[in-house]
């Protein structure tokens, strides 16, 4: 556990400090200036907001707008937006079109903010010193979670994890209780590499869980799993590294033990044809570096804005995300966004318009 | 024979009220005991992690240690500063009203209103909030937070002023009147005045159930890290912050968690403890 | 009382301009309440019919409930699950508390001397002030595990054998599961059970009971045959009242049931919901239309069933207080 950890670190580091200086655009955004609001309301998703915490921090101190960010989960941003209750939403689940039409201001734009990967993790104390983490592959982790493996010393488990063996206790199962894109992603996952999982459970933001134990928020989930022994849960990788939980290795779908390092998780957007608008899924990727249960995150904004001076603080906010952001990525174990995901989410950005004219500033927007 | 039938009879009477008596006096002890459990734990664990940072500062980004609730505190100060402010009109009014001036069905579908206020479930009251301000009006914000408090505010007064007005002898209404003041000053400088204090401790009860609420804000205020003044925008607020943190993984949350009920049920516990002492008084008194 | 009326009749006719102003702004004040409390029924009426057209009484007895259409399973709501989380939490803390509270009070009226009746009394009635959420955190950081550790495996050793009732205690002992929703609950309606009773028992006429001291009656006599007959309606209406308050509790239960909508087992091991902490949870998230307007109308069955008991407790408690005015009219 300690030398994954470590490995992490390094890798972090070494790519923090390439790719820091890699982002053209950088460095546009660094104080604060008239006309724009001086405040700013976002909800939603848990999964990026280790990262988004730290941004708005960093925001606040140096440009001095205040993005006030409460993470209550995907869904609860996809409502808040559509119901313009806030500035901008949060969600890793994409919207459905569906909920697009229902949204009320109109247009709504998917601008990703980062990828990350999202882990299971577990509390067994019997292991608590061991430095193997355990293995699960897309057959044991789809079956837990349908409730076909109930105990932790199941051949199937010990199969992988010989140090199981040992451990003949019930698997207290953790999921989502709120709407949540990482639950979008996990089942996703489990649809994909689990038919029985696609036929009776499916994909979303929030399904019929068969079993388990339901927390708030990935904070909930991992609160849950490090309370809890015997429990596994899935979470964004930052809530289990941060709280000293366990990350698994799942095999993906090259036959691979995986580890999600930044790198296998920028590799699973590798060869994924991005569309325009972005609302794209990438889990179980054929990359065989890939980690399999990934996806992108995506801040939820309308097209067009009709507050000038909450506009042009969006547009700025979004292009230091898009930019500047990237380079807090890693040391929080996220990845950052591959370039063409940059270059498409800033067309997207370029896209918003307040009372008719382009919201993005014209340093900003002309910048190549 | 008889007399050992009767014996035994008496005996059994006796051994019967003993028993009772031991068990009804199990059965307080164990009452208590309960709550000196619940507020040991919460000073025991809450203590160590009051310092100056935790009143001062605003939380730091997800994972780093430090920082403090000083927004959240803040917020529930201003929401309940402006709750009570339209609380206490309404409440006190109402209450006025029905005891000084209603008759007939009018005055009792108040009263009946009050009750139903009074009983409603306090997310529902999030929800109508949400349906009817955060909706349309202003989004997530602290007024609408504050309004969510006042609704939950305004029946706990307009009893509890009921209540005390009723205490007012007549004879004192009568004397007054008979000097020729008209009704409302009556009111206001005569009846008002000796039942000031049970005024004040109403409003005090109300504010106490009404810095403890969690489930409304979650509808309205929303929270938020930053030390916010303006109504319009979400606010934070202690007990939604003890939500969050509590069912995070961060042991430095926890830690914070438990040191902010530590300090709500502080002023909770002054609040309605010196409510309750001088009610009891109060009560002693007037009899 | 008849003088005061007369008076107040004839010096608001005979009024000044201004008392009439006064009148009519504390009226016009009440007139606002009463506007409040009808436009919050009207409003959580318009906002749920949607759901109530399309689901009528499927609503309250469907199991599923499924907010988001997926490829395999449409969208459903039946609040069955929340339904029956609501009544076991809440008879669980209704069978623990009322024992509790209805000792307590006796203890406190009946057999203890005023000078230790009265604090024990005032200590166990702070037990109201706690807020919601500091019952959660405890809760959740220290009963919980207790729960999870002792009380429920002791449960299950002890009652696993017994034919009907090992099925209560089936599963793996979860912690955060309905049991230890209704054990939070207790201790949060037991203040309420016991001030209610505590008037109550207070108001049983002092005649009967001294007189059947007087012939030699043991105070548990007096208690089980004079006041608590006489006082059974009230004790019940002060249950329900505590009730009516469990049914409304957010927080606390939501920090620790496990927020699960699973298949209704017969367990109290199970991770559940109640209504309460699922309108808590689902609410800022309930994005399409129906889901939204299922939500709202689960805020609408829990406003009706919590009116439904605080009527009641409201009644049996006015016929004990009406009694006593009558016998001492």
């Amino acid at each position: 556990m300690k030398k994954i950890v470590a490995v992490l670190a390094l890798v972090a580091l070494v790519a923090a400090a390439t790719i820091a200086q890699a982002i053209p655009g950088s460095g546009l955004v660094t104080k604060g200036v008239s006309g724009e609001a001086k405040n700013l309301t976002g909800a939603g998703a848990t999964f990026p907001a280790v990262l988004y915490t730290k941004w708005f921090s960093e925001y606040a101190a140096k440009i001095g707008v205040q993005v006030n960010y409460q993470a209550i989960g995907s869904g609860g941003g996809i409502k808040s937006i559509s119901d313009m209750t806030v500035d901008f939403g949060a969600s890793d689940g994409p919207m459905t079109d569906d909920q697009l039409a229902a949204a009320k201001g109109g247009h709504l734009l998917h601008i990703p903010m980062t990828m990350g990967a999202v882990v299971p993790t577990y509390n067994i104390p019997e292991l608590s010193r061991s430095k193997q983490v355990l293995k699960f592959t897309a057959d044991t982790l789809s079956a837990i979670y349908l409730g076909d493996i109930i105990k932790w010393n199941d051949p199937k488990l010990v199969a992988d994890n010989p140090q199981l063996a040992k451990v003949d206790k019930y698997i207290v199962v953790v999921h989502r209780s709120d709407g949540s894109g990482t639950s979008n992603i996990w089942t996703s996952y489990l649809s994909a590499v689990s038919e029985k999982w696609a036929k009776t459970v499916g994909a979303g933001n929030s399904v019929q869980w068969p079993v388990g134990l339901g927390g708030k928020g990935n904070e909930g989930v991992a609160g849950n799993v490090k309370q809890t022994q015997y429990a596994i849960g899935y979470v964004e990788e930052a809530y289990a590294v941060q709280n000293t939980l366990p990350v698994a290795q799942v095999k993906n779908s090259a036959g691979t033990w995986m580890d999600p390092t930044a790198k296998a998780v920028s590799k699973a957007a590798e060869g994924v044809t991005l569309p325009d608008d972005l609302r794209v899924k990438m889990v179980n990727s054929s990359n065989p570096e890939a980690w399999p249960i990934t996806g992108f995150t995506w801040i939820l904004v309308y097209q067009q804005q009709n507050d000038p001076a909450k506009a042009l603080a969006l547009t700025r906010l979004l292009w230091w995300n898009l930019h500047d952001g990237q380079a807090y990525a890693e040391k929080l174990l996220y990845a950052p966004l591959p370039v063409d995901a940059i270059a498409k989410a800033v067309v997207l950005l370029k896209s918003v318009t307040v009372n008719g004219s382009q919201a993005l500033p014209p340093e900003l927007a002309s910048f190549k | 024979m008889p007399r050992v039938n009767e014996q035994g009879r008496f005996l059994r009477r006796r051994a019967a009220g003993l028993a009772s008596e031991i068990i009804a006096a199990l059965l307080a002890a164990l009452s208590v005991a309960v709550l000196f459990l619940i507020v040991g734990h919460i000073i025991v664990n809450g203590l160590g992690s009051l310092n100056a940072d935790f009143f001062t500062k605003i939380p730091k980004p997800y994972g780093e240690s430090g920082g403090g609730i000083a927004q959240a505190i803040m917020g529930t100060v201003i929401m309940l500063i402006v709750a009570a402010a339209i609380a206490i009109p309404f409440g006190v009014g109402t209450a006025i009203y029905i005891v000084e001036f209603g008759r007939g069905r009018f005055a009792d579908t108040v009263r009946f209103a009050v009750e139903l206020l009074a009983e409603l479930p306090s997310i529902v009251v999030g929800v109508f909030v949400w349906a009817l301000v955060v909706r349309n009006l202003t989004g997530y914000s602290g007024i609408a937070g504050s309004l969510a408090l006042a609704v939950i505010m305004i029946p706990i007064i307009a009893r509890s002023v009921e209540e005390i007005l009723r205490l007012v002898p007549d004879s004192l209404r009568e004397g007054a009147l008979a000097l020729g003041s008209p009704k409302w000053k009556v009111v206001i400088f005569v009846v008002i005045p000796t039942v000031l204090p049970g005024i004040l401790t109403g409003i005090m009860l109300a504010l106490a159930r009404a810095a403890g609420e969690t489930a409304p804000l979650l509808l309205t205020a929303l929270g938020n890290s930053f030390f916010n003044y303006d109504l319009r925008k979400p606010m934070a607020a202690m007990p939604l912050q003890i939500y969050t943190y509590a069912v995070s993984p961060y042991d430095d949350w926890h830690n914070k968690a438990w040191a902010s009920t530590l300090v709500l049920i502080a002023i909770v516990g002054i609040l309605s403890g010196a409510v309750k002492f001088a009610t009891r008084r109060w009560k002693h008194e007037s009899h | 009382m008849s003088r005061i009326i007369m008076l107040r009749q004839g010096a608001t006719k005979a009024a000044d301009p201004s008392d009439r102003r006064f009148a009519a702004f504390v009226a016009t004040m009440s007139a606002v309440v009463i506007l409040l409390v009808v436009g919050f029924i009207i409003l959580l009426a318009v906002d749920s019919w949607p759901s109530i057209r399309k689901f009528g009484g499927h609503f309250l007895t469907g199991s599923v409930w499924n907010p988001v259409e997926t490829e395999v399973n449409k969208v459903n709501f039946g609040a069955l699950p929340f339904i029956y989380g609501t009544i076991v939490t809440s008879i669980v803390a209704l069978i623990l508390a009322t024992p509790l509270a209805l000792g307590s009070a006796i203890f406190v009226s009946e057999y203890a001397p005023s000078w230790l009746g009265r604090p024990v009394a005032f200590i166990i009635e702070l037990l109201v002030a706690i807020p919601s959420v500091a019952y959660g955190i405890w809760g959740l950081f220290v009963l919980v595990p207790f729960m999870r550790g002792t009380i429920e495996p002791f449960l299950q050793n002890v009652l696993g054998h017994i034919p009907v009732l090992s099925a209560l205690v089936a599963g793996p002992p979860f912690g955060q599961d309905l049991l230890t929703g209704g054990v939070v609950l207790a201790i949060m309606i037991l203040p309420t059970i016991l001030s209610l009773s505590r008037e109550i028992i207070a108001q049983v006429p002092r005649l009967q009971k001294e007189g059947m001291l007087a012939l030699g009656a043991t105070k548990w006599e007096v208690l089980s045959q004079a006041v608590l007959p006489y006082a059974k309606g009230g004790i019940i209406g002060a249950a329900m009242l505590g009730l009516a308050r469990a049914i409304g509790e957010t927080m606390a239960v939501t920090m620790v049931i496990g927020n699960s909508s699973q298949k209704i087992t017969g367990s109290l091991f199970t991770p559940g919901y109640t209504i309460a902490s699922a309108i808590a949870n689902q609410f800022t998230e309930a994005d399409t239309q129906m889901y939204f307007s299922a939500i709202v109308e689960l805020g609408l069955v829990l406003l009706l069933v919590a009116s439904v008991f605080n009527v009641t407790s409201r009644l049996l408690v006015s016929r004990i207080m009406a009694r006593k005015e009558g016998a001492n009219a």
